[in-house]
């Protein structure tokens, strides 16, 4: 039967590409918040009045966040022309010149797509993506997320058909040569925890989708909900199939509704199709799924935590043993998983073993997701094999530091660690980055450029995690609040020589002692930036912060040289602190200055500097120190 | 009990399972979740108020105070505290003239801040009930979110 609407929704999608003019509209949050819905307004007016019919298909993120909004066009054959960040004048252009005369207006690079009904593997010309091998994103941007029968034509659900004609341990066996570790950041091998499942004697499993991504500076998961649901759901299905479970949940951020509303579209689609519910495709395999909303609570992440919310209680960790896979859910077997393994699962039983363990290294196998954010030229979300350098992900993926020279990374949320550029050559696989001090975490890079302070960045994440312990346990909750406090002295200028001794001396026994991975990865961002910035901690306990950061220990001024007296920062300082007329140089009052950067933000001569070191008397009218100003 | 709390607890069986559920049902109908909102799901639960109360401030997603009618959730995620949400969060104090966690007298804003929203793409952003902004400037805020008087 599955092969039979696959069949027709193999026709359905192949004609995007025959006759009519068809444009793929980058609609997931981030296309959305660039003003995806307003180029498409644009672009249906303009077609309207030439009179060319013109379809238009809403798709998740492509990946290029840096273009957005973002477009791709097909004129009747598939090559797409990618097209992005499209404007208003753009997008009239693209209607009058690439729909209606037919010649391309200065795209940014194009994708072929050549399917046939069981692979789908789309080849792109275009710098961003080279040096990717997108497979877990591989239908992202280039399918409708809310139509399943895209996802039928581009071999979608053929993984389960495969899985549901194998015995469970057969399934397993498959995920086990595959060398598929979980991506939710821990590595564990994924067919280990599903095998202890397995061998539980209980009638009742569960199967846990956790898509509760709480790192900030993550966005993997949203972005694949978004672009591609049903990814997620085959996964599902396939692994409760191969644990024993009949009802899986999806725990997911109500900070994400797009994500929810896709997937609550595409779990009613599986429904009405008879392969969610009982006896699916005739197997005698019954499945559920629910989704849970989160409600904001980072610790949620945690397997033991997530289970307690499930339950309606407050998301506390519990120690283990024993482990979820033994007492879960209502003291129930349970695995729990995170997005990218369960789509992973899908490839791997579409395509067999073999196809994803080719690429990565000998111990991290396949690909991996990561959100490429910060201080970089390309923003956004990439895929590359295991074992890809940092290198390779910032200057030829990303494009390289925008504003400045490459000063570190930071790896893996809040629970990561930041790493120097001299280790830009890293490879990204599980086993280098934990010996280099950070961890994979669920994949978020954070670029960071010389004009971000590191002391100020552990501090940040300090303050996260403060806030987001539970307070169960006292390492945690003590811990990372001591650790906290000294923090927000040093970057006050009140640091003390003996402090960063003594934070190395608390983030250790914080990491001991805690109870669960919250805690005991919480000191990963002190401990990183002492292991490879000490120097500026010292510097903060002597009264200068070299980024020009942190507010205490820098001072605005206005480079004489620069200033046309325009008036635009005076006008703009909320606090009145600017002085000076009209074609005159304009002067910081230093005693009024809030700090709050609206004078640097709206220069447009690029006359207003950040400078290190807290202002004193007369240094006003010093020379500007070239080097280390901005 | 009003009408619109009936509606909800009808979707329900009153499992102390379902309180998350129920509490996002009450602040999505309400904007918040009502002194007497919570000694109904109380009762409808079988919960004591103390549990639930437990429940209802352990998490962050859950407010005890009317919203405006633009609710703006300033993200502080990692890209957008790098690209200066601490910027963005005390300039939308100051433009709103009230502190994160208020409304305003004319109930148009509230401001909050939040952990992530996984836009950091386009940082610094923040979400404004249901739909993101992205790429805010301190100095644009008052543009972006224009004050009534």
């Amino acid at each position: 039967m599955i092969e039979k609407i696959a069949g027709a929704s193999l026709k359905e999608y192949m004609s995007l590409f025959r006759g009519e003019p068809t444009i793929f509209i980058g609609s997931a949050t981030c296309g959305r918040s660039a003003g995806a819905q307003k180029i498409e307004e644009i672009m249906g007016q303009r077609a309207a009045e030439l009179s060319v019919e013109c379809r238009m298909i809403h798709t998740g993120c492509m990946g290029l966040c840096y273009a957005e909004p973002m477009v791709v066009v097909f004129n009747g054959d598939s090559r797409g022309y990618i097209y992005g960040p499209v404007n208003r004048k753009l997008a009239k252009r693209i209607i009058q010149e690439h729909i209606v005369e037919g010649r391309e207006v200065e795209p940014i690079g194009y994708v072929d797509i050549a399917f046939n009904g069981d692979s789908f593997e789309p080849v792109y010309a275009l710098e961003f993506m080279e040096g990717q091998s997108r497979r877990i994103l591989r239908r992202c941007g280039l399918i409708d997320p809310e139509n399943m029968g895209h996802y039928l034509a581009t071999g979608g659900y053929r993984g389960l058909m495969r899985a549901l004609e194998m015995e469970p341990d057969e399934v397993i066996e498959e995920v086990k040569d595959s060398g598929l570790r979980g991506r939710g950041g821990a590595g564990f091998p994924t067919w280990l925890k599903w095998s202890l499942c397995r061998q539980e004697a209980s009638e009742v499993k569960y199967l846990i989708c956790n898509a509760d991504e709480g790192d900030p500076g993550a966005f993997m998961n949203r972005s694949l909900i978004e672009g591609d649901p049903h990814a997620l759901l085959e996964g599902i299905l396939i692994a409760s199939y191969a644990v024993g479970a009949r009802e899986a949940y999806i725990y997911c951020r109500a900070e994400y509704p797009l994500a929810l509303e896709r997937l609550r579209v595409a779990i009613s689609d599986l429904r009405n199709l008879g392969l969610l519910g009982k006896d699916i495709l005739g197997s005698g395999f019954d499945l559920d799924i629910k989704i849970k909303e989160g409600a904001g609570a980072f610790v949620c992440g945690e397997e033991t935590a997530l289970i307690s919310s499930i339950e309606g209680k407050r998301g506390m960790p519990r120690t283990r043993p024993p482990f979820p896979t033994t007492r879960g859910l209502w003291g129930k077997p349970t695995v729990i998983n995170n997005v990218e393994t369960l789509a992973a699962v899908s490839m791997i039983m579409q395509h067999g073993a073999d196809y994803f363990n080719s690429l990565g290294t000998p111990e991290s196998r396949g690909t991996k997701t990561f959100s490429l954010v910060g201080d970089v030229r390309r923003t956004g979300l990439i895929e590359v094999p295991l074992g890809t350098t940092l290198r390779e992900v910032i200057f030829d993926i990303g494009g390289g530091v925008v504003d400045g020279e490459l000063k570190a990374v930071q790896i893996g949320g809040p629970s990561g660690g930041c790493l120097p550029a001299e280790l830009i050559d890293t490879g990204i696989d599980y086993d280098s980055l934990t010996s280099a001090g950070a961890i994979m975490g669920s994949g978020g890079l954070v670029v960071l450029s010389d004009r971000t302070c590191m002391v100020e960045l552990a501090r940040y994440f300090l303050e996260f995690t403060q806030r987001e312990s539970c307070g169960k346990c006292v390492p945690c909750r003590v811990g990372t609040r001591q650790m906290l406090m000294i923090l927000n002295d040093i970057v006050e200028g009140s640091g003390r020589p003996e402090d960063p001794d003594i934070l190395r001396d608390v983030a250790e026994s914080v990491r001991a002692a805690s109870l669960c991975g919250l805690g005991q990865t919480s000191p990963n961002p002190v401990l990183t930036t002492l292991r490879y910035f000490e120097d500026e901690y010292h510097d903060h306990i002597k009264g200068r912060c070299t980024a020009a950061a942190c507010s205490e220990l820098m001072h605005y001024m206005i480079d004489p040289e620069k200033c046309d007296g325009c008036m635009a920062c005076i006008k703009t300082c909320p606090a009145e602190a600017i002085n000076g007329s009209r074609d005159e140089v304009h002067v910081i009052d230093q005693d009024g200055c809030l700090k709050c950067g609206s004078c640097l933000d709206i220069c447009k001569r690029d006359a207003v500097r950040r400078v290190p070191g807290a202002y004193r008397q007369g240094t006003y009218s010093a020379r500007i120190p070239e080097k280390d100003g901005w | 009990m009003d009408e619109e709390l009936k509606r909800i607890f009808a979707g329900y069986t009153g499992h102390k399972s379902e309180i998350i559920p129920i509490l996002q049902d009450i602040q999505d109908a309400y904007g918040y979740l009502p002194e007497d909102a919570l000694e109904e799901v109380a009762s409808f639960t079988g919960v004591s108020r103390a549990h639930l109360y437990g429940v209802a401030t352990f998490y962050a997603q859950f407010r005890f105070k009317p919203r405006g009618r633009k609710h703006i959730m300033v993200c502080t995620g990692t890209a957008c505290h790098v690209s200066g949400a601490e910027q963005v969060l005390d300039a939308l104090e100051r433009h709103l003239g009230i502190e994160e966690g208020d409304v305003t007298d004319d109930m148009e804003y509230s401001l909050e801040s939040v952990g992530c929203i996984g836009c950091c793409s386009l940082a610094p952003c923040a979400m404004v009930n249901d739909e993101v902004v992205s790429r805010i400037k301190p100095s644009r805020v008052g543009k972006i979110f224009p004050k009534k008087s």
